[in-house]
């Protein structure tokens, strides 16, 4: 397959030479073990997709096997938001406020075809994907996702958490919009994201 | 007001009717009656799918669903449905629709009001008649411009109220929207969540009596929060 070799994020790795010293390596790993396993989810479901999600959390699939253990419907004790469903432009402020609420560290999960590119609803009322509003982690692609997908979701952003490092401190930092326009990103990339097949186009891997 | 069904005891059994055609058939007895009333703001009856619609004057309208409403032969006591059309045909008028149901005798009778283009679009509104017109109104309002002359609160129900584009569902409505995505974004990232909601939406009738003085004169005047 050719794939890049990777490291294992459930390994502690000590590189000598690296900038790390042995003792942050090992402490990285203990905090951040914590966190992936007691990931706390915003449910922010509009739409069918929150059907799917709601699936994942019940018993059949039960996301508390993997440290979600209580729906936080407070942004102030969430970590992870999981925007599940078509986000409308008189919901993109409250979207925005509820991100803005939640405390560092703190990821997002874009769920369903809707939330990552607007779908199919190219129209004058709904979001072309909510990472033209706030920074997205993990997409999960399709309509609605399957919990399986969901979960894939999940244990990716898991990964993703268990290789942060507390060196780098530029993960943390707060994305602050443009006081005068509150867009984060530039217009022009927004447009480019909104065109059809603009935004899925631009969803990869996210290097993992 | 008469309650319970206005219809003799040994009258059949409500079924599904079969085998309608697409125009003519049996009309709603109130067209008839309508027209005996009203005479010439009844324009056109047709019967359509089995349904009879009624174009009348827009200038009588609120008269007629007074009548309809109130008079006892007639009993139209629920307001099912108020929307409007817009036909591709730029030069065809408006059409305002109100689909009115008399449980009583079982009728459903669909009243329109056509609103030329060159002319401001405005009709009476049936709010005073039927309290559940408010919400029709205003999506009426918000997705076609059409404007009810005695709404209480004509504003935009769907859209945020500071939308400036115009009215989505008109056929000169661009479909994604008549600004750029950014353009758009940035106007609905600039309205304040919490200002979607009147004051009075927010207060509660019953707990009126218990808000602060000062704040039960704010709601008075008419104040709404956050604008």
């Amino acid at each position: 397959m050719g794939l890049i070799s990777r490291p294992q994020p459930d390994v502690v790795s000590y590189d000598p030479k690296g900038g790390d010293g042995w003792v942050t390596t090992r402490l990285d790993f203990l905090v951040n073990w914590g966190r992936a396993n007691s990931l706390w989810p915003m449910p922010f479901g509009t739409a069918c997709c929150a059907i799917e999600f709601m699936a994942s959390a019940a018993s059949q699939f039960d996301l508390a096997r993997f440290g979600m253990e209580r729906m936080s419907f407070s942004p102030r004790q969430a970590d992870v938001l999981i925007c599940a469903g078509r986000v409308p432009f008189k919901l993109a402020p409250v979207i925005r406020r509820i991100w803005q609420q939640m405390l560092q560290p703190k990821w997002c999960i874009s769920m369903g075809a809707c939330a990552s590119t607007g779908g199919m609803f190219d129209n004058y009322a709904v979001v072309q994907g909510i990472d033209t509003i706030i920074p997205v982690d993990v997409y999960v692609p399709g309509c609605p996702p399957r919990p399986e997908g969901l979960i894939y979701g999940i244990m990716m952003l898991q990964e993703k958490v268990k290789r942060e490092r507390g060196a780098d401190t530029s993960i943390r930092n707060e994305m602050d919009p443009d006081p005068t326009s509150q867009l984060y990103i530039p217009p022009s990339a927004i447009n480019e994201l909104s065109e059809p097949f603009g935004n899925s186009v631009n969803q990869t891997r996210s290097g993992l | 007001m008469v309650s319970g069904s206005a219809l003799p005891s040994d009258a059949p059994a409500p079924a599904t009717s079969r085998n309608v055609g697409h125009r003519g058939g049996p009309v709603n007895p109130s067209a008839d009656a309508l027209r005996e009333k009203f005479g010439s703001a009844v324009r056109r009856v047709d019967v359509v799918w089995g349904e009879t619609s009624v174009v009348v004057d827009g200038t009588r309208l609120q008269g007629i669903v007074r009548w309809l409403h109130d008079d006892a032969s007639q009993r139209y006591e629920y307001l099912s449905d108020l929307t409007a059309v817009e036909f591709r045909d730029t030069e065809q008028p408006i059409e305002v629709v109100w689909h009115l149901r008399s449980l009583a005798y079982r009728r459903f009778l669909r009243l329109k009001v056509l609103l030329a283009k060159g002319a401001p679009l405005e009709v009476a509104s049936v709010w005073p008649i039927y309290k559940g017109a408010d919400w029709f109104e205003r999506e009426c309002y918000d997705m076609f411009g059409i404007r009810f002359a005695g709404h209480p609160d004509l504003r935009r129900i769907l859209m945020w109220e500071q939308y400036k584009e115009g009215f989505p569902l008109r056929k000169d409505f661009p479909l994604r929207g008549r600004f750029s995505r950014a353009e758009q974004l940035r106007q609905a990232l600039a309205a304040n969540p919490e200002a979607r909601y009147s004051m009075e939406e927010l207060s509660i009738a019953d707990a009126f009596e218990d808000l602060p003085q000062e704040m039960r004169a704010r709601l008075r005047s008419g104040e709404k929060t956050g604008e």
